[in-house]
């Protein structure tokens, strides 16, 4: 489902070309606006199309999953920290739309301070296990570590 | 120098009915280019279809007051104001540079064509300041935030295509205001040599001619059909369609809290402003 410019709504911002993970937006020579340089490379991982500031990017379905004439289109709203899609069918019989929080805390507010923290020792740099890796997410001499044997349980839905 | 008529000089040398004639010259060359443009690319075929397109999606009908009202919004917001664009640098020079623009081209008109409603000291002045305004916003633009250079890590000096719009008005304004401080310097006895003026005034028209003859291949034709765009994208908001784009949801509403129950569960029932999230950094990571 690769992404495309709709080059009216584009303004030259380069937001979607420093985002792509793939470094497969870039800026047209000839008209200035952006465009996907390889479509078949594209991952539909949908960020320059959440990171565009004028909605002028679209992801193109391929047709024997999603027929011509489908709609998936999404507004990211960093200020009120959520994300909102709307999915509309061909024949418009199905139109819905979908809100979901992307953080609970603004922005830049919960960065890890890991200057703050100790250095690791000797004996942490020679393990194998990252540093600060939880060990309840490594593999242990005696057996492999479960939820239930570290007290932990899986809540429902999204806790950060 | 900034009261001085630069077109004063080169009356001797050039009569004003051939500037006048090179004047309406150029306005011609923009309109065909435009048309030309408007037919190859046929962005006015696709604003047609695309507003038909939206029409049968919409939700409500939009009166014509109503249309009447968007457009001087889109005037006042997107046009006068450059409001469409997100981040304010850019706003600024493009501001600088439209309003330097405007007022460079019509305060040379006006002076060649002898308007007689304002001062010609008050017209020179006026030029000087267009050029200035134009060649400040122009050069910011072009060293720091174009594009190419700020997201695309190309260097300042690599030109393309899509670079003759902004390198010809750049010329236009650096070269008339090089050929003003000449014309003035040699007034003055300090430079002895006019051909430099003569020289500089003939780069100054050269790049004027490339600016207004290539609207056909440079993006000089983004003043006619941005506009069109911002009018439309008003329309389709007013009447509901929105380009299909999900509707702007009030997070404390009850009634949106309702709909979306992961909104008071995960957020609160009145969620805080999260900040400019990724717009914190400029988009220069490359």
């Amino acid at each position: 489902m690769p992404t495309f410019v709709y080059m009216t709504r584009c303004d030259g911002c380069g937001q979607c070309v420093d985002i792509c993970p793939s470094d497969i937006m870039h800026i047209d020579k000839t008209l200035r606006r952006a465009y996907n340089i390889e479509p078949n490379m594209c991952w539909e991982c949908y960020s320059c199309v959440k990171a565009c500031p004028h909605h002028a990017i679209d992801v193109r379905g391929y047709a024997d999953f999603a027929p011509l004439g489908h709609s998936v289109r999404v507004h990211r709203d960093e200020e009120k920290g959520t994300i909102a899609w709307r999915i509309k069918f061909r024949n418009g019989k199905k139109d819905m739309e979908l809100l979901a929080p992307i953080t609970t805390k603004p922005w830049g507010s919960c960065i890890p301070q890991l200057a703050n923290e100790a250095a690791p020792a000797d004996s942490m740099r020679n393990t194998e296990l990252l540093y600060n890796e939880p060990k309840y997410v490594a593999m242990n001499d005696n057996a492999l570590m479960t939820l239930e044997s570290n007290g932990l349980e899986i809540k429902e839905g999204v806790y950060y | 120098m900034f009261t001085t008529n630069p077109f004063d000089a080169i009356t001797s040398l050039i009569s004003t009915d051939v500037m006048q004639m090179y004047v309406i010259l150029m306005a011609v060359l923009v309109a065909a280019g435009t048309i030309l443009d408007m037919m190859h690319k046929k962005s006015a075929k696709y604003f047609f279809e695309n507003a038909q397109k939206a029409q049968k999606n919409a939700k409500r009908t939009v009166s014509t007051g109503e249309k009447a009202g968007l457009a001087v919004a889109t005037i006042a917001n997107e046009v006068l104001t450059s409001g469409e664009f997100s981040n304010p640098k850019r706003r600024l020079s493009h501001l600088l540079t439209m309003y330097g623009f405007i007022i460079f081209v019509a305060s040379s008109a006006l002076i060649i064509f002898g308007c007689d409603t304002f001062a010609t000291t008050t017209l020179a002045q006026a030029w000087h300041i267009g050029a200035l305004m134009l060649a400040i916003g122009g050069y910011w633009f072009w060293f720091f935030i174009r594009v190419d250079v700020n997201s695309e890590g190309v260097k300042w000096y690599q030109l393309r295509r899509a670079d003759i719009f902004i390198v010809s008005l750049l010329l236009t304004a650096t070269f008339a205001l090089i050929w003003s401080y000449l014309q003035h310097k040699g007034t003055t006895g300090a430079v002895a040599d006019m051909g430099w003026t003569t020289l500089f005034f003939a780069f100054f028209i050269i790049s004027n001619t490339v600016l207004f003859s290539t609207v056909m291949w440079s993006k000089f034709a983004h003043m006619f059909f941005k506009p069109a765009a911002a009018f439309q994208k008003r329309v389709a908001h007013a009447d509901g369609s929105n380009e299909n784009l999900p509707g702007d949801f009030d997070l404390s509403s009850p009634e949106v809290q309702a709909r979306f129950p992961d909104i008071p569960e995960y957020m609160g029932k009145n969620p805080e402003n999260m900040g400019a999230g990724i717009r914190r950094e400029a988009a220069n990571h490359y």
